[in-house]
């Protein structure tokens, strides 16, 4: 899957999709968007990315490994109720900046987005390792 | 006297557990002494329950209970009446003399102190049986005896034969205490209450008539079971490969009674009607029969005294099938003699095979001069078998006969079961007391010494029981007698009849059935040529044999059954999978008959029909694409349809969800189609073609069907609307399906994300798994495409 057309668009749509995943995320409260979506377009870009350049690249971009990301996002996602339990409501009670411009769900989401892309980059990096082997 | 009854009953329950405890250390420590000291228990609790004898017998029934599961209105609860009273007189008793008198013949054994344990854990659920009260604790105490039974059956664990007999009579019990455990819920049900004490008649109670046959049928089933009925007797011969004393105790007096206990405990709740009668006379009546002859054709004096036990279980259970009062009344005689003179028969046979190393009547002879004390206590027992005055059997007997008077044809019928069945018990108590004792010396020698007290004294005090009741006939009767036919009969008084009638059926009938035995007797060996012989005929099968073919059956249909569906063909479970879900779909909509009206009006604009038309054709090419490939992509094409009618019937995260869906789809189907080196063809023949497509029509139709009748009624908006109002001002979101997501519903999706991070660990694992077999197996073998 190595030509050149992958080489060359790789770099440009991995710049632009994550950064679109990651506004999805964040946009998500308000209109259509969300954790799942978000995981799902970043993983789409590591798909291409393990594709043209190989599954050690990638993983080297990424730094973390791919499932530690998902534990972390599952991490995050169950941490993010707890303030409000601390502060006597119900665990996972939404507590919200004034103006309500970032609250608990939103760090909630953050979690469930990375636990979607960690777990999808880790099944397609691990199929994609097979390919480079054989 | 006056005692403190909570303790008395707590103690009444705990003491024998409390002993089997102990009993391996007094076992150990204390040697010979060691029967005498642990039958303290039991003798005290004899004299303990002596004491009750007066109020109970002038009507007072003792209760003990306490709170054990209130919100089930389950009581732990216990009663002494009657019945229960003698029935544990005899258990204590019985097992106090059984409990010396073991300790004496296993000494020397290496596993005395277990045996002993066993015995103690035995006699603590069988009392706890016949004092419980509430159902549960009944049936609790009654799988608690057939599993010290099977301890007991399978002392000698070494042989083959002793282990096998266990299992079998664990087996038998076992599916019996299911019987009773599914007959006390639905008694419950009928009844409204867990304990004993409260429940109604159910026979004449007409709301109960829905349920009624079902609760007759499983409590028969667990008495008979219980009490070796035909067909279910197999199991008790076979526990005959128990130690002596364990027959003496379980399998005549104690263990096997508990049958009969709940049928007579039951009587008053079910008697009245056919379904209970006619099935006890049946099958008791051929259980009598049968058992009877049957001892006539042993050789080994313990089987004639098994196959002589299963008659009188019959015979008991008859009793209870003649019901009424008569009916109770002569229960309740029968079986105060018959524990007593077999239990002692039974340790008497002990005595003899410890002393000459047989049991086999062949062989035995002419010992009654060389063991006198042994001779007399089988003459005690025997007679009273066979029932001559004055011992008790005779008063049993005319109890019995009594019983099957008056009344047209069917008493007579009654009778004659009775009076040969009697004959023929008759005939093998004589065989168990002239064959060993009488005549010339037999092949087997001269035996050793009789043993000491310990073993002898046994047999000595129970034939002295069944002796001595003439001197206190009235008391008897009054005491023990009597109080537990009232018990049976359900609350009546009957008086046991203390005279002999000279012109009186019973005492004609006496006669014919000593004639009959006496002929029977001498007649022996050719009834033990005839039952071989027609044993023969029948190619020697036995109950024994089918309850193995039975077992052997039960184990090759499992295995047949786990072969059919786990065959490891992942296509295969797939199939079974879909079948089922199609069954599941269909079943309902035929059953109910609500079939949705399929005159649907379908509305869409041009851009939506554009989107279905791109469903349709990637479905199209997913089944008819003659490449895998070219499938898997189609089926992304498909996906990119509903997508797009998501977006187009205005749910854009569902739309949105549902394209990234496809895309990673397509990606990770074909990555794994490369990495599994599929074929870039699908060559299916032809049946399989027509079975999935099959299938998959049903499946999808039924579902289709199922959308359509649901959305066909309105909708419940109370959820979207709480939903649409409290989304911006409670949530602060105006995107209701994320608000859902992650504020509403968060803890689910916690959940849910929890699910996904383990399944990545999994399919990490199957994938790691599957690169070093690939790379222990080398390159590749079969050239596919990518």
């Amino acid at each position: 899957m190595n030509t050149l057309i992958l080489r060359t668009m790789t770099p440009i749509l991995v710049t632009l999709i994550v950064p679109f995943s990651v506004i999805v995320v964040l946009r998500g409260h308000n209109s259509a968007g969300g954790g799942f979506i978000g995981g799902l377009i970043a993983a789409g870009a590591v798909a291409i990315h393990g594709m043209a350049f190989g599954t050690v690249a990638t993983r080297r971009l990424l730094r973390i490994d791919p499932l530690l990301l998902s534990g972390i996002g599952v991490l995050i996602a169950a941490l993010s109720g707890l303030p409000s339990a601390l502060f006597g409501d119900a665990y996972l009670t939404g507590i919200w900046l004034p103006a309500h411009a970032f609250g608990t769900p939103g760090v909630f989401d953050i979690g469930v987005y990375l636990v979607v892309f960690g777990m999808l980059s880790a099944v397609i990096l691990g199929l994609e390792d097979g390919e480079g082997e054989a | 006297m006056a005692l403190d009854f909570d303790a008395f009953a707590i103690g009444l329950l705990l003491a024998p557990f409390a002993m089997a405890l102990l009993a391996p250390l007094i076992s150990q420590e204390t040697g010979r002494a060691a029967g005498w000291i642990i039958a303290i228990v039991p003798a005290g609790l004899f004299v303990a329950l002596l004491s009750l004898l007066g109020p109970v017998a002038s009507g007072k029934i003792v209760q003990f209970a306490v709170d054990w599961v209130q919100t089930l209105g389950l009581e732990f609860a216990l009663r002494i009446d009657g019945l229960s009273l003698v029935f544990a007189l005899l258990i204590s008793g019985i097992g106090s003399v059984v409990a010396v008198c073991s300790a004496s013949f296993l000494d020397g054994h290496a596993h005395r102190g277990r045996f002993m344990a066993f015995l103690m854990l035995f006699m603590g659920a069988m009392l706890g049986l016949v004092l419980a009260d509430s159902l549960p604790a009944l049936f609790a105490f009654w799988e608690l005896t057939s599993v010290a039974s099977f301890l007991l059956i399978g002392f000698d664990h070494h042989r083959v034969d002793a282990r096998r007999a266990a299992t079998q009579a664990l087996v038998v019990t076992g599916l019996g205490g299911l019987c009773l455990m599914i007959g006390g819920v639905l008694l419950h049900a009928a009844a409204g209450t867990w304990n004993l004490s409260g429940l109604p008649s159910l026979a004449a109670d007409p709301a109960a008539a829905s349920v009624y046959p079902a609760i007759v049928v499983f409590v028969l089933l667990a008495a008979f079971t219980k009490s070796a009925q035909v067909p279910f007797h197999f199991w008790l011969p076979g526990a005959m490969e128990a130690p002596t004393p364990v027959s003496a105790y379980l399998h005549s007096a104690t263990m096997v009674q508990a049958g009969v206990y709940l049928l007579a405990r039951l009587s008053p709740v079910l008697s009245g009607t056919p379904l209970w009668q006619v099935p006890l006379l049946v099958v008791g009546g051929v259980t009598l029969l049968w058992g009877a002859i049957h001892a006539l054709g042993q050789t080994d004096l313990k089987y004639v005294l098994a196959q002589s036990t299963i008659a009188a279980l019959g015979l008991s259970v008859f009793l209870i099938g003649i019901g009424g009062e008569t009916g109770a009344l002569a229960l309740a005689a029968f079986f105060v003699a018959h524990a007593l003179y077999k239990a002692g028969l039974f340790l008497v046979v002990g005595i003899l095979d410890r002393s000459t190393g047989s049991r086999d009547i062949r062989m035995l002879g002419g010992l009654r001069e060389l063991m006198p004390i042994s001779f007399l206590a089988t003459a005690a027992a025997a007679l009273s078998m066979f029932g001559l005055p004055p011992f008790l059997g005779w008063f049993a007997k005319e109890e019995l006969y009594l019983a099957a008077t008056g009344g047209g044809q069917l008493a007579w019928a009654a009778l004659g079961v009775l009076v040969v069945g009697s004959a023929l018990m008759g005939a093998a108590a004589l065989v168990v007391l002239v064959r060993p004792f009488m005549g010339s010396l037999g092949s087997v020698g001269t035996p050793r010494s009789e043993g000491g007290i310990s073993l002898w004294a046994g047999p000595v005090v129970l034939g002295l029981a069944g002796f001595s009741a003439i001197f206190l006939l009235t008391e008897v009767g009054q005491f023990v007698i009597g109080p537990m036919a009232a018990a049976i009969a359900g609350g009546a008084e009957p008086h046991m009849s203390t005279t002999i009638d000279v012109f009186g059926i019973p005492f004609w009938a006496s006669l014919a059935t000593w004639a009959l035995a006496i002929t029977a007797y001498r007649r022996v060996e050719w009834i033990r040529a005839y039952l071989g012989e027609a044993a023969g005929r029948a190619g020697n099968w036995t109950f024994d044999r089918g309850f193995d073919q039975a077992m052997f059956g039960l184990v090759r249909a499992g295995g047949g059954l786990v072969r059919l569906f786990q065959h490891g063909r992942l296509e295969l479970y797939l199939v079974l999978l879909f079948a089922l879900l199609a069954i599941a779909l269909v079943l309902p909509l035929l059953g109910v008959g609500d079939w949705p009206a399929f005159a649907v009006p379908i509305d869409l604009t041009p851009m939506e029909w554009g989107a279905v038309a791109l469903i349709v054709v990637g479905t199209a090419l997913v089944v008819a694409g003659r490449t895998r490939l070219g499938a898997i992509v189609a089926l992304g094409l498909q996906g990119l349809g509903t997508g797009l009618l998501f977006l187009f019937m205005g749910a854009p995260d569902l739309g949105f969800t549902q394209l990234m869906i496809e895309v990673v789809s397509v990606v990770i189907l074909a990555l794994v189609m490369t990495r599994l080196r599929l074929g870039s063809r699908d060559p299916r023949p032809l049946e399989d073609w027509l079975r999935d497509g099959a299938l998959a029509l049903v499946c999808g139709s039924a579902l289709a069907a199922l959308l359509i009748r649901i959305t066909a009624e309105p909708l419940d908006r109370r959820l979207s609307d709480f939903f649409a109002s409290s989304s911006a001002a409670l949530a602060h979101g105006r995107n209701i399906v994320n608000v859902i997501l992650v504020d509403f519903r968060g803890l689910d999706t916690l959940g849910e994300i929890t699910v996904v991070m383990t399944g990545g660990i999994a399919i990490l694992a199957l994938l790691g798994g599957a690169r070093r077999v690939k790379r222990a197996a080398g390159p590749a073998v079969d050239g596919g495409g990518s």
